[in-house]
């Protein structure tokens, strides 16, 4: 006993304490996501303040600086003297500036992946709640159902959709909400199931509670941590199919500037000007990655149980 | 077994009917169904012209005769024939099926012959540097939009270090083994990224909860060699999971195979699929859909034959 004491209480030099801290903000990094917090905190500045951080109109237009390079490539700017201002991450065919329209492709993205996710998270855990509950007929049916959407090609019936209905941002919201919905009723209805049979479900019952009251006091409660675990698993997923659906031409409409459309519109020239495509498509893959980041995080945090879940 | 079996093909037929009917309605969401064939304004379609095609098509019946007309169509293996070409969809689909379906095999080969390896040897090497490396390479195969993924690869390899080929006609230009091959790599990787990264979670995952159940304790316990143990007995184990999402991530790469077809100008079904969009040519695109719809509930059905045949441990009632 007294040994460990004495090894205890031998004070660490200040080198010692210095070479600790390397490991300690290794472990610090391992066990809280800070990197992709970080990123994600930036992307919300960029969603929120989008004026202040990117002054320029991003639809401005300047035939003099098409494809203009990125702003570390001096000798594209000295040779083209007549421009009168760099563009920090170049320029489109059209002269866009491509930050800016990186930063208010953020809050066109970023807006509608969450729009989507809180509908279809709102409509995915009512259908779950009311299958699991009710039971019967209702639960049949909506399982079905289920299964049918589940079996559809997503992208697919986003094409057939384009062609029927047309384009436009409600139509995507739409089709995102209609993609996020479906696959959350099977893991809330699986947990509601266990829920009805708890003790304090009967009380209320007994006490004469309608039926929404009990799922909305007693049930929705219950399912509130898997739902927010569902949900940071999936925005990342809704931020990609809004990006492949405006790469296909039939998602956000092109008068707005999203990262989608942005990489729709630097395909055709790579081999001359690689940035127009590139930087936005970085972007996606920074946003989503923090979020799966994050979502696997809270999902560890929350409930291990649930590490099987994609 | 046979009531397993008999139960999941009702399940299939229900699902199946259930697709025409979201694409029956789709065509009839919005307005006028003609106006999904034809766009009036656009082709200087008289009235009396609309009239007649509308008495063609069968559009001026009731709409649950035109629905049922459709089915028994679709039963039949008529699916119409498409507005832009007026070729028969079957006959379209029949020439554009073959070119998927090597991007798809190719990539459901890379991935599992890489995302399950990679999966094990992650769990093996727990906590170890690898293992936050290919976690890392997981998380970024699940984060990465494939087409973005596609183009930045022909920027790099093909138009930068020229390895390989800028993807135009693949097979037509030089008949040599690699000539042929180098036109698949990209493609391939591309759409095999994602699948590798989901097997290599999976594999993971299973692995890891093999590796901490009793009888791999007590493999351990009774002197087995650490080999004897992973190769004997949770290897085994550990390959259900990854086994059974197989047929239904071979299903997942027809949706992908739409962008990355897109993006490497692949003359697949993916690529008419978004020409059919911009020709307006509802009933190929509802061709594909269809064709899509089934070979994702055959592959779920083969998923669901392979957990049974597989795992003993799960009943069949």
């Amino acid at each position: 006993m007294d040994t460990y004491k004495v090894a205890e209480e031998v004070p660490r030099s200040i080198s010692m304490r210095i070479l600790e801290w390397p490991a300690a903000g290794w472990d610090f990094i391992r066990r809280w996501p800070v990197i992709p917090a970080a990123v994600l905190v930036i992307f919300a500045i960029a969603t929120i303040f989008t004026e202040l951080v990117a002054t320029d109109d991003p639809n401005k237009q300047n035939l003099r600086a098409s494809f203009a390079a990125p702003t570390w490539n001096s000798e594209y700017y000295e040779k083209n003297e007549r421009l009168e201002r760099r563009y920090w991450l170049g320029a489109d065919q059209h002269g866009r500036d491509i930050y800016s329209r990186i930063v208010h492709g953020t809050r066109v993205s970023i807006t509608v992946a969450f729009a989507a996710a809180s509908i279809g998270m709102t409509v995915g855990v009512w259908a779950g709640i009311a299958s699991g509950w009710f039971g019967g007929w209702f639960d049949e049916i909506m399982t079905r159902f289920v299964d049918v959407w589940n079996g559809l090609p997503f992208l697919l019936i986003a094409l057939v959709v384009s062609i029927t209905i047309g384009t436009g941002l409600m139509v995507l919201i739409g089709l995102l909400v209609m993609a996020t919905w479906v696959g959350l009723v099977r893991n809330i209805r699986a947990d509601v199931l266990s829920l009805k049979t708890r003790d304090y479900v009967a009380s209320a019952k007994v006490a004469g509670a309608s039926d929404f009251r009990i799922m909305y006091r007693h049930i929705l409660p219950g399912v509130i941590n898997l739902l927010m675990v569902l949900a940071s698993l999936r925005i990342g997923g809704l931020i990609l199919a809004e990006a492949s659906l405006s790469y296909l031409g039939i998602g956000v409409p092109s008068r707005y500037p999203s990262w989608g459309n942005m990489i729709n519109d630097g395909r055709e020239f790579l081999d001359t000007a690689w940035w127009v495509s590139f930087f936005p498509g970085f972007c996606i893959f920074l946003v989503v990655m923090s979020f799966n980041f994050v979502g696997d995080w809270v999902r560890d945090r929350t409930d291990p149980r649930l590490r099987q879940i994609r | 077994m046979l009531r397993f079996i008999s139960r999941r093909i009702a399940t299939i037929v229900i699902s199946l009917i259930g697709a025409t009917i979201v694409v029956f309605g789709l065509a009839h969401a919005k307005d006028d169904p003609i106006n999904v064939f034809i766009r009036a304004e656009g082709y200087a379609i008289g009235p009396e012209q609309i009239v007649a095609l509308r008495e063609k098509w069968g559009l001026d019946r009731p709409i649950v005769l035109q629905y049922l007309t459709w089915l028994s169509n679709i039963a039949r293996g008529d699916l119409g024939r498409s507005v832009g070409s007026n070729r028969k969809v079957t006959d379209v689909l029949r020439e554009r099926w073959p070119a998927t379906m090597q991007l798809a095999i190719g990539a459901w080969i890379v991935g599992t012959f890489v995302g399950i390896p990679l999966g094990m040897l992650s769990a093996m090497r727990r906590a170890s540097f690898l293992d936050y490396v290919l976690r890392g390479f997981a998380l970024s195969g699940q984060s990465v939009p494939g087409f973005w993924a596609g183009i930045v690869g022909i920027w790099i390899f093909a138009v930068w270090l020229g390895w390989l080929p800028v993807p135009t006609y693949y097979g037509r230009v030089d008949a040599s083994f690699w000539g042929q091959f180098s036109y698949f790599v990209l493609p391939v990787a591309v759409l095999a990224w994602g699948p590798v990264a989901g097997y290599l979670r999976i594999t993971r995952s299973a692995m890891l909860e093999v590796m901490d159940s009793e009888y791999v304790k007590l493999a351990r316990a009774k002197g087995l060699s650490y080999r004897r143990v992973i190769t004997k007995h949770a290897f085994r184990n550990a390959l259900i999971q990854p086994l059974t999402v197989s047929a239904l991530l071979l299903a997942g790469f027809m949706d992908g195979a739409v962008l990355v077809e897109n993006v490497f100008v692949w003359p697949g079904v993916g690529q008419i699929a978004v020409a059919a969009v911009n020709d307006n040519d509802f009933t190929l695109l509802t061709g594909i859909v269809f064709l899509f719809t089934v070979l994702y509930l055959a592959m779920s059905f083969v998923t669901d034959l392979l957990y049974v045949v597989i795992d003993p441990r799960i009943r069949v009632d």
